[in-house]
């Protein structure tokens, strides 16, 4: 059977590796190719690069290290960041990565989704939603998480994946930083919306998130996380093993 | 050297990588003195397989391919590559494969559990049907890396690993030269690498 995916996810600004909390307060990790390879061999599923600089120099930085980190690692790789064009999608693709996830580009024009998934398949094409509660209501953030667009958050995924998303990445801005665990309810209701495989994001702090994340929602696929495994806090192998333990299937 | 048959089919980055990082020498052509040169070949293919085929076929690389099958060279198929290997796909509508390979292209829908979500995609365990050069540097259970939504069928003749996944789906293929896997070596961490390089190493 298929197994659960742990996937670390690496915020790239200017060539190195970023993790805030709640999106803000930025500091400097690690260099990406390095930290990739550590990942890839302590049995990482796959990786997740998000390109978060917005100068042209910052762009061509990113694209150097996903050909370097391509070129070494062999695992799937997924790139974000600055998608805003089906050539966007290229420019990555031809760089090594695998899938290629949309946030604000989409909201901007959801149709890229259409297009993209037509020219390279659902497959290849991730919708990446920042989410956030207000009024009690689940709603879509834009710009890195910082601007309400006022969208409800699980019809906008809903027509994502109509229009051709074959993955969705729900990262919760509520619990985004606080390692206090995912955001259960609102996986759930993203879970029982779609058909396509669902990614957590958002709110590891302990191997014990990760446990309860796939026993409370067996329909999840993926667990992602930047700073607990930046900085050591969980260790790859050791969270595999106790995942294990708790039954639950992982390479 | 290893030929990597380039007739406009995906990207071919990463599997030109795996085979530099295993030290194997490597080319990406779609030159047919080439592919005749070549002592390996490696059928690429992402996409739909009507497409590909016709693809294969516009270029007539479809007639060198068979001619260098029958002359037996070692030719592994990856993904749609190894679906284009058998005779027939159902994948909106029938069209013709290569026919290297007893055997039909058809949808996991209807076949897997409706609450199974397609594409199947993600890390699946091997088990192995038969023994295989294929497998000679991993084990039973060994996790490799699938994306597809349909498989092949009716393969027994070639068969050498499946898939669980709500039924046994075929994993990897091999009868003589011919040989296939349906998931992505190039993306399968170290046991994709070692299934490269059991494919590269002599018999």
């Amino acid at each position: 059977m298929i197994t659960k995916r742990i996937i670390p996810c690496l915020d790239i600004k200017n060539g190195r590796v970023v993790k805030g909390t709640n999106f803000q307060g930025l500091s400097d990790v690690s260099d990406p190719v390095a930290l990739a390879a550590r990942y890839s061999e302590s049995g990482a599923d796959e990786l997740v690069f998000y390109d978060i600089t917005a100068s042209f120099e910052g762009r061509r930085l990113f694209t150097d290290i996903l050909t370097k980190v391509a070129s070494e690692i062999f695992i799937p790789l997924t790139v974000g960041g600055g998608i805003n064009t089906v050539e966007d999608f290229d420019r990555v693709l031809k760089c090594g990565a695998d899938k290629v996830s949309v946030n604000s580009g989409a909201i901007k024009n959801p149709l890229l989704i259409r297009d993209a998934a037509r020219k390279y398949g659902n497959q290849c094409v991730v919708l990446s939603a920042d989410i956030k509660r207000v009024d009690g209501a689940f709603r879509v953030f834009a710009k890195g998480g910082r601007e309400d667009t006022g969208m409800e958050a699980i019809e906008w995924i809903r027509q994502g994946v109509a229009l051709g998303a074959g993955e969705v990445v729900v990262n919760s801005i509520d619990t985004d930083g606080v390692k206090q665990g995912f955001d259960i309810e609102l996986l759930e209701a993203v879970c029982d919306a779609v058909n396509v495989p669902v990614i957590a994001s958002g709110g590891a702090g302990t191997v014990g998130h990760f446990v309860d994340l796939f026993k409370t929602i067996p329909d999840i696929d993926a667990a992602l996380a930047a700073s607990v495994f930046h900085f050591g806090t969980i260790r790859i192998p050791d969270l595999k093993r106790e995942l294990r333990g708790n039954d639950i299937i992982v390479r | 050297m290893i030929a990597i048959i380039d007739y406009g089919v995906g990207n071919l980055f990463s599997l030109r990588s795996s085979f530099k990082k295993i030290g194997a020498e490597v080319t990406v052509t779609s030159d047919p003195a080439v592919i005749e040169a070549a002592d390996k070949l490696i059928l690429p293919g992402v996409g739909a397989f009507a497409d590909a085929a016709r693809k294969l076929r516009d270029s007539g690389l479809d007639a060198v391919i068979k001619a260098q099958a029958a002359r037996g060279k070692p030719i592994m198929g990856i993904c749609l590559g190894m679906q284009l290997l058998f005779e027939r796909s159902f994948e909106y509508g029938e069209h013709q494969g290569l026919g290297l390979l007893k055997g039909s292209v058809v949808p996991m829908e209807g076949v897997i559990p409706a609450n199974l979500k397609i594409p199947h995609i993600g890390w699946n365990a091997l088990h192995f049907r038969r023994d295989s050069r294929l497998f000679r540097n991993i084990r039973e259970n060994d996790c490799v890396y699938f994306v597809h939504s349909y498989y092949a069928a009716d393969c027994e003749d070639s068969v050498i690993a499946t898939a669980e996944y709500g039924a046994e789906l075929t994993a990897a293929v091999e009868s003589g030269n011919i040989m296939g896997c349906q998931f992505h070596p190039e993306k399968s961490g170290e046991v994709g690498l070692n299934i490269l390089r059991a494919f590269c190493e002599d018999e």
